[in-house]
């Protein structure tokens, strides 16, 4: 599964806990339209850490926090597994 | 020197009571007639007035110790085998140590700073002391970090619970624990078997589950004491079948419904009562009506000479059970202006009755909101297929930090079914806790470690 994918399929995981209800995901999609809360990305970040092995959010110190669903995604896809 | 009012152990311990022993994996020692014998071994005489470092490599020893040294030596300090090397030169500076009993070779000590004392079987005469004091028994705090604190009790303190108790009601009682006693809750048990006159079957470190129940069984234990963890590894061991205790005691940590729901499934003939104590505050109270938490009048009374308060959710406890004071040069005060000690441990009141909800200094903080570890495990080990659990902090660049549960499942629970697992516990969660307290990660492990003390280990703890 793509990076991607794993990160669509740990959204609709968390969505599904959280009684969220996620709007299609594309690329363009602004974080704050996804219903996610800051506890959410959370999760996400942390869960996404287990699975990939990377919290990209974390080694660089100074990284703004993405505000795409797609530049979400290129972080991971940037950092070295 | 005579003080005909202080009764020091020795006084519980007379020919008059037959078949009393003190045991461990090795040694059955009775105690019907260990006055009429000595385990020290050496310049023993001297002991007499001085402040002792009981540093005793088993529990035996520093039981016989305890019996011939109460009442005569000035202070006892016991030391627990955790004990971390280093801190042990600024204890023995802080308790004015002149004096160590042991039964290990001492070459950094011997230098004639100290007398030191041999200590082994009961296998010499008697040295036919006579209590002369109320020695202080000195006690460390068991928290994992920086240097243990030096709590100071008295004899009198320490069996005040025993003695309001009724001691004689367990003369027939053969007690256990899976605490070293030379912890408080620990010695709490010991000093129930020797006050109360029973026996007493003493725990070995790092032995099985099956051979400690299997040593249990052989000896009679018929009441036994433990934290909730010790009693969650007990429980998932198929040897618990095979025991049987008329008393089951738990202290230490929080005992929630679960783990008083499975020991009353597990031993059914068995009376359950969990108690609250810590080295500072004492023993406040005990529980016996099955049920986790306590019942709310106990607050604002004085029972047996305990008052209890709660101010700013923590429990204060006032009494003549807790410690007298912390020992050593810039020690810190124990109590309050009022002589309330601040437990520390945090309490809710729900319907008449206080829940405890965790440690003040083990909050997770996430995003500025407070979560108990304890509160969170408290759901988690409603899930039947559950055996312990750990909540713990996990930091996150977002919030600051996180929950995640460490999960240990019953023993034969398929794999295939984790997913499912994970999927209840989570959706329990959900329904019983607040979104910011429910784990965003769940693991689940094959066990989880205990401190020396028989807690669950927490990296704040």
């Amino acid at each position: 599964m793509s990076v991607k994918l794993r990160i669509f399929s740990a959204m609709q995981q968390i969505a599904e806990e959280q009684k969220v209800t996620l709007p299609p995901l594309r690329d363009d999609l602004a974080l704050q339209d996804t219903g996610f809360d800051s506890l959410a990305f959370a999760i996400l970040v942390a869960r996404l850490e287990d699975d990939l092995g990377i919290d990209p959010f974390t080694i660089a110190e100074d990284a703004a926090f993405p505000s795409t669903v797609g530049e979400f995604i290129r972080a991971y896809e940037n950092v070295p597994a | 020197m005579s003080q005909p009012d202080v009764l020091a152990l020795r006084e519980y311990l007379g020919p008059e009571l037959k078949g009393r022993t003190i045991s461990d994996a090795r040694h059955v020692i009775s105690l019907t007639d260990i006055l009429g014998y000595s385990c020290l071994i050496g310049r023993y005489r001297e002991l007499s007035g001085r402040s002792v470092l009981l540093a005793t490599s088993g529990q035996l020893q520093s039981a016989l110790a305890m019996i011939e040294l109460d009442g005569v030596a000035r202070r006892m300090l016991l030391c627990p085998p955790d004990l971390d090397p280093d801190h042990i030169e600024g204890l023995l500076a802080d308790a004015e140590i002149d004096a160590i009993v042991t039964d290990r070779p001492l070459h950094r000590w011997d230098d004639g700073a100290y007398l030191v004392v041999g200590a082994g079987l009961p296998e010499r005469p008697g040295a036919g002391w006579k209590t002369e004091r109320a020695t202080e028994w000195l006690m460390l705090t068991s928290g994992t970090s920086g240097p243990p604190k030096i709590v100071g009790h008295t004899l009198d303190g320490l069996a005040g619970a025993i003695i309001a108790d009724g001691a004689a009601r367990y003369q027939n009682a053969t007690w256990a624990t899976f605490y070293d006693i030379r912890r408080y809750g620990g010695l709490q048990i010991f000093l129930r078997a020797v006050i109360g006159g029973g026996s007493m079957v003493l725990s070995e470190p790092k032995e099985a589950t099956v051979d400690h129940v299997a040593r249990l069984r052989a000896g009679g234990v018929t009441h036994i004491s433990g934290t909730p963890s010790h009693w969650r590894k007990l429980l998932m061991s198929s040897a618990v079948a095979d025991f049987s205790p008329r008393y089951v005691r738990l202290s230490g940590e929080i005992a929630d419904q679960a783990v008083l729901d499975g020991l009353a499934r597990a031993f059914p003939h068995a009376s359950i009562g969990h108690a609250y104590a810590s080295t500072e505050a004492g023993v406040g109270f005990a529980v016996n009506d099955g049920r986790e938490g306590f019942p709310a009048d106990l607050i604002g009374q004085n029972r047996d000479g305990v008052e209890m308060k709660v101010v700013d959710g923590s429990l204060r406890i006032r009494s003549h059970r807790t410690a007298r004071s912390y020992v050593g040069t810039g020690a810190p005060q124990l109590t309050d202006a009022e002589g309330f000690v601040d437990t520390g441990d945090l309490v809710e009141l729900r319907d008449e009755r206080y829940y405890f909800v965790g440690r003040r200094t083990g909050i997770i903080n996430i995003g500025g909101l407070k979560v108990h570890p304890e509160e969170v495990e408290t759901v988690i080990n409603r899930h039947e297929s559950v055996r312990m659990s750990r909540a713990r902090s996990r930091r996150s660049p977002i919030t600051g930090a996180i929950v995640v549960a460490d999960i240990v499942l019953a023993d034969g629970t398929e794999a295939g079914r984790h997913e499912t697992i994970r999927t209840e516990i989570l959706s329990r969660c959900n329904d019983a806790l607040a979104a910011y307290k429910v784990p965003a990660v769940i693991r689940f492990v094959e066990r989880l470690d205990l401190t020396a003390a028989g807690k669950l280990t927490r990296a704040d703890a």
